[in-house]
């Protein structure tokens, strides 16, 4: 598996961490209702498809990437720096 | 005041060549690691004019005399053996990285094919040109890695990992050398 990280260019699976789902970018406000939290903390869904998750390049550039795949065909469709994007 | 006495990284380490490749270990030099603040890329061009430079684009270095700039992350570089000219601190936040790292130049026929062991990038002439410079991990360690010839690297890591790196390096030769002996 490759990344083809934004800044680097493509590189080997090695050089990357992998975190978890993109949802941790979306921190619900201060004082946002418990099931907000529930969903932010623990809540995930389980696609058969396009999916977008957060890598870092710890090897590499130390950026945080946003990376959209598809866990069927195991395509990788997009990958995103995180810093610098729009609030989601 | 007690007198310190600054320790070369490198202190008492030979070069090595074998294989063809020679692997010699660099000077300790003034790193200074400067990190842009946001939309200060302008401001830090301007200042860093005068001594012939340009804040590099990602995956390239720039030098001017003595002096250098590597990149070595989004919006930051480091300067080496130069000191950051007055008004720099301004636009990035401009801390000294000196004795920070060690580095080292390998060189010779066969580079690409040598540290391809040891490095997940391709670093042959056409994908790695004059005046690249790439962040790549060398087996674990994190590394800068810059072209500064046709056939020719220097590989900085941490200090800390210094005799790591040149282990893993001097054993790269080690078995280039053994199996050009196996061949005769």
């Amino acid at each position: 598996m490759r990344l083809k990280c934004p800044l680097c260019g493509e590189r080997d699976r090695r050089e990357f961490y992998y975190s978890g789902a993109a949802d941790y970018l979306s921190r619900p406000e201060a004082g946002a209702a418990p099931a907000a939290w529930d969903d932010y903390l623990h809540n995930r869904d389980n696609p058969a498809g396009v999916t977008r998750d957060l890598w870092y390049h710890e090897q590499g550039c130390a950026q945080w990437l946003v990376v959209t795949r598809n866990t069927v065909t195991h395509e990788i469709t997009a990958v995103e720096l995180v810093a610098g994007r729009a609030a989601e | 005041m007690p007198e310190l006495i600054a320790k070369q990284a490198w202190a008492g380490q030979a070069s090595v060549t074998k294989a063809g490749l020679s692997l010699v270990p660099l000077e300790d030099r003034a790193i200074w690691s400067v990190a842009l603040f946001p939309g200060g890329a302008e401001a830090a061009g301007a200042v860093l004019a005068p001594l012939g430079l340009g804040f590099p684009q990602p995956n390239r270095w720039v030098s001017a005399g003595a002096a250098r700039l590597v990149w070595t992350g989004r919006d930051q570089a480091f300067l080496m053996g130069a000191e950051p000219p007055a008004g720099l601190a301004g636009a990035a936040a401009v801390t000294d990285q000196s004795g920070g790292w060690a580095g080292v130049a390998l060189s010779g026929p066969g580079l690409a094919q040598a540290l391809a062991r040891l490095v997940p990038v391709d670093l042959t002439p056409a994908a790695f040109p004059e005046g690249a410079a790439i962040r790549a991990p060398v087996n674990h360690m994190s590394a800068v890695i810059l072209r500064t010839g046709a056939e020719a690297v220097e590989i900085w890591v941490f200090r800390s990992m210094a005799r790591t790196l040149w282990h893993e390096l001097a054993e790269v030769l080690d078995r280039l050398e053994a199996r050009i002996a196996i061949k005769g």
